[in-house]
């Protein structure tokens, strides 16, 4: 890419760019300052949560009690994530290909940690 | 890098899954060795990463828009913000070494076979003695958390030396002339060690409370 083209990309406000994929969306310091207070509330949020005892939940008969307090500690974790991912990493204004890069990535790591789990609570351990 | 990123998120995540089911087989000795951990400096190191990965997204703004003093400026804040993280992570490993938790190296289980020898903690959790078998499995846990914390501080490292190099290119206009790319590069690459940590604080710091 020559220098003038460049200059041309990068001077381009978001909506009127051309046809071409390396439209370039510049993000304000405005949605950077609210995502990082929203991370740093989340963040305040986990550890105030972590102080309080949610319980637990038999499952069924399976054997397995779900204790909530590490669910909700993931959930805030994974809200943190994808404010970090759309926003600071601008996945929200990428193109479609990097939008299923990372999706496919997720999906990906999830199989792979869904399949060894899956193997992990079927076994009888200690037991053939 | 997207791509590197993904590699990255495998890496990391062969260590994630090997917790997750070592806290699930050994779970009262994760519990109690978790317990060990102090969560005020945690919070404390998760707010200064934060905030380092707020003046990195504006660095790469500062980039794009083309103002050099700004760049260097959020630059050298990232910078600091990395060293301040790495600083309190040291105050831990410290702690850590002054207690015997190291595994392998300078390891004993007193603290959990008598959890009264550690007055500390034991006012603010009250755990029960662990018997032996078990509190041997509390160095497994101690093992993981110095493999994940260990390699993430390895990331942090790595990226504060990169940071001191773009500080100096930046200087002498490397980025402010449209040739953005190194700087967003590397953007990603902050934030993803920034993500690996909010995944790392609640998992090794907040989740056995109760």
């Amino acid at each position: 890419m020559s220098e003038t083209k460049a200059n041309i990309d990068h001077t381009h406000k978001h909506g009127d760019e051309p046809e071409h994929d390396h439209e370039h969306h510049i993000v304000s310091p405005m949605v950077y300052l609210s995502i990082v207070l929203a991370l740093l509330f989340f963040t305040g949020i986990t550890v105030w949560v972590s102080y309080i005892d949610l319980g637990q939940m038999r499952l069924f008969d399976t054997g397995f009690t779900l204790y909530w307090n590490p669910v909700v500690a993931l959930a805030i974790a994974c809200t943190k994530m994808t404010l970090v991912v759309l926003f600071f990493m601008h996945v929200k204004y990428s193109t479609k290909l990097t939008k299923l890069t990372v999706l496919s990535g997720f999906f990906i790591f999830l199989a792979l940690i869904g399949m060894t789990l899956s193997d992990y609570v079927s076994r009888a351990w200690g037991r053939w | 890098m997207w791509l590197f990123l993904l590699t990255e998120v495998m890496f990391f995540g062969g260590l994630f899954t090997a917790y997750l089911l070592m806290r699930n087989w050994y779970y009262p000795a994760f519990v109690e060795a978790s317990h060990q951990l102090n969560i005020g400096w945690g919070t404390a190191n998760t707010a200064v990463l934060i905030t380092s990965s707020f003046t990195m997204a504006m660095g790469v703004y500062s980039a794009e828009m083309r103002r050099r003093g700004a760049l260097v400026l959020f630059l050298v804040l990232t910078f600091i913000l990395g060293l301040a993280f790495l600083g309190i992570k040291t105050i831990e490993y410290h702690e850590k070494w002054e207690k015997y938790h190291i595994p392998g190296i300078r390891y004993s289980t007193s603290a959990f076979t008598n959890p009264q020898s550690d007055p500390e903690v034991y006012k603010e959790y009250h755990d029960k003695p662990l018997p032996p078998d078990m509190a041997s499995r509390t160095e497994m846990y101690f093992f993981l958390y110095f493999a994940m914390t260990g390699m993430h501080a390895l990331h942090m490292i790595i990226g504060i030396g990169i940071l001191g190099f773009m500080i100096y290119k930046a200087k002498n206009d490397a980025y402010t002339t449209g040739h953005v790319t190194f700087v967003e590069n590397f953007g990603l690459y902050w934030h993803f060690v920034d993500i690996i940590w909010i995944f790392l604080f609640p998992l090794l710091y907040l989740i056995s409370r109760y």
